[in-house]
């Protein structure tokens, strides 16, 4: 075996490698399709959005997944509202501000937050939160917007505070130097000079973060309360898209219309997190160059 | 030649785990389905591999569709329900050529459940249907404190909630501000944390960090669940993909004889028969 017989090799074995993970992908998709479909046969793409009774099991069933989207939404926007400025300016302390020691202790702690399961959040959510909200603000139930939004939030923050501070990181130190001899601060620098430059990767990891809290299914299976309801209120309870798919699908019927309704509320889900993936994407290609000639 | 030899020694020894595998797995019942029949199935499965310890036997929940679809796809023996099938799960059963055979195993009764501290011991069916309904919004309305209601389901598929909806609201939709739990477990631990919570369980998952309240007067129980003065009892089942035979029918036999029937009696529910 020669050399180019062998880099020969090499190169088909990582080309299958890559093939294999866009066909895992491609198969997925074209079944959470097939399956998902049909359920159009009997309900217009409208009704199924927009409409807002959730009775898949009754007869006849009513298929509208309108407040199990707001209730996507809502914890969703609600997590992005606490998780976003804690990321972000955790990101910077970690990264501007924080002498080295504080920084790699700061590091591995977010990163091991990273790696907590979704359950053990969830868990502590149901058992420890939930009553403390209760009791604290009397509540009829703890188990409601403000829990899963809390919950969500800590399972976005270490995506967008990682990703912030990498492109912390990445921002050329000429500029804070230049902001330097003008005389600014570091608190005058840190505001007008590196986040303004890391700003596209900020955005990237704001919306990758909250891709990950709509995605999120055990968290709200366990904390939301599960109420098929358009809120009224953030102490309302909700049941987020993930939540239903998860609480359902062990007993929908096979082939049923419940069945296909399941794996439709799939596809918005897909549609979703697709276009969370396409924003942050167009952001960070758009907004790349953040040298000197763009400030 | 060297590698040719070490390859032809682990091709040898793959073929003689995956055959000694093959030996001890040699008798494997598959037991699937719903979450309510699971706890029976569960203490009688180990009762059972222990007199015949050369039987495996593989259960897991999943839920009863989750069951009815594996029994359907063969990839189960046994299918747990908590309800009878579905005409169209008949239909998809019988163009797959499987022929799903029942046999009761239990009656499981379905207890609403309070907090400890709610002062509330009795509701009548026609109460429980309003609450449920969400047109009774207070505890104030059925003679409790002045305390909102909030109202605690099982999700919309699963057989606990089936025949709640038969039993208690009589086809009525329950309502949209219900908060879904997926498990009798969650149900107990959601109403154990709530003064304003009301509940419904298997008869099986009472324990003391909940009140069990009386419906219509009637204690639920094994004999006014039997004697149907108890009103929210139902069957649950175990479906076979024909008549059983073998393992899997020595198995079915010892669940609805007298040693299984009593596992059933100890898990909390109630006996076929006594």
């Amino acid at each position: 075996m020669n050399r180019q017989q062998k880099e020969k090799i090499f190169k088909i074995t990582f080309f299958i490698f890559a093939l294999t993970s866009i066909l895992v992908l491609g198969f997925i998709v074209f079944f959470l399709f097939r399956e998902g479909l049909p359920i159009f046969r009997s309900v217009s793409v409208a009704d199924f959005i927009f409409g807002t009774g959730w009775y898949p099991t009754y007869d006849p069933p009513e298929y509208g997944i309108w407040p199990l989207f707001v209730g996507s939404i809502v914890v969703t926007f609600f997590a992005s509202l606490i998780a976003v400025p804690l990321g972000i300016l955790s990101a910077v302390y970690i990264s501007e501000i924080a002498p080295a020691q504080v920084k790699n202790i700061l590091k591995s702690i977010i990163e091991l937050l990273t790696g907590l399961p979704s359950v053990v959040l969830g868990l502590f959510g149901m058992v420890v939160l939930a009553p403390w909200l209760q009791e604290t603000f009397d509540l009829p139930t703890g188990l409601n917007i403000i829990n899963a939004s809390l919950m969500l939030a800590i399972m976005a923050i270490p995506t967008i505070s990682s990703i912030s501070e990498d492109a912390l990181y990445a921002v050329p130190q000429e500029f804070k130097e230049a902001s330097y001899a003008l005389g600014a601060t570091e608190f005058e620098t840190i505001v007008n000079v590196t986040i303004p430059a890391a700003l596209s990767g900020i955005s990237t990891a704001v919306i990758l973060g909250m891709a990950r809290a709509i995605g999120e299914t055990m968290v709200v299976l366990m904390v939301a309360g599960g109420a098929a309801a358009i809120p009224e209120s953030i102490f309302d309870s909700v049941r987020p898209m993930p939540a239903s798919i998860a609480a359902e699908m062990g007993e929908a019927p096979f082939g049923s219309g419940h069945y296909h309704a399941l794996f439709a509320i799939g596809i918005v889900l897909f549609f979703m997190t697709m276009i969370f993936n396409l924003i942050a994407d167009y952001i960070s290609h758009k907004f790349r160059e953040a040298g000197s000639a763009t400030l | 030649m060297l590698k040719i030899a070490k390859l032809f020694m682990f091709s040898l020894l793959g073929a003689l785990l995956w055959g000694a595998n093959m030996v001890s797995a040699g008798q494997t019942i598959v037991i699937k389905g719903s979450t309510t029949v699971l706890p029976i199935a569960q203490a009688v499965a180990e009762a059972y591999m222990k007199l015949h310890p050369a039987v495996n036997i593989s259960l897991s929940g999943g839920g009863s569709g989750e069951g009815i679809k594996a029994l359907i796809d063969r990839s189960t023996d046994i299918a747990n329900s908590s309800r009878d099938m579905k005409g169209e799960e008949v239909k998809l059963a019988k163009s797959r050529g499987v022929n799903p055979t029942s046999h009761q195993v239990a009656i499981d009764a379905i207890v609403p459940i309070v907090h400890p501290a709610n002062p509330v011991k009795n509701l009548t069916n026609e109460q429980l249907s309003l609450i449920y309904q969400g047109r009774i919004k207070n505890w104030r309305e059925v003679g409790g404190e002045n305390l909102k209601l909030v109202v605690i389901s099982r999700d919309s598929s699963s057989g606990t909630y089936e025949t709640w909806g038969e039993k208690v609201l009589h086809g009525a939709k329950v309502t949209p501000r219900a908060q879904l739990q997926a498990s009798n477990g969650a149900i107990v631990q959601a109403v154990s944390k709530n003064r304003y919570a009301i509940g419904y369980i298997g008869i099986g998952y009472l324990n003391k960090r909940i009140k069990a309240l009386t419906v219509n007067g009637i204690q639920a129980s094994a004999e006014t669940a039997i004697s149907g003065a108890y009103p929210i009892a139902r069957p649950l089942f175990i479906f076979t993909n024909g008549e059983p035979a073998g393992e899997v029918a020595n198995f079915i036999k010892f669940l609805s004889g007298e040693e299984g029937q009593k596992i059933v009696k100890r898990e909390g529910f109630v006996p076929i028969k006594r």
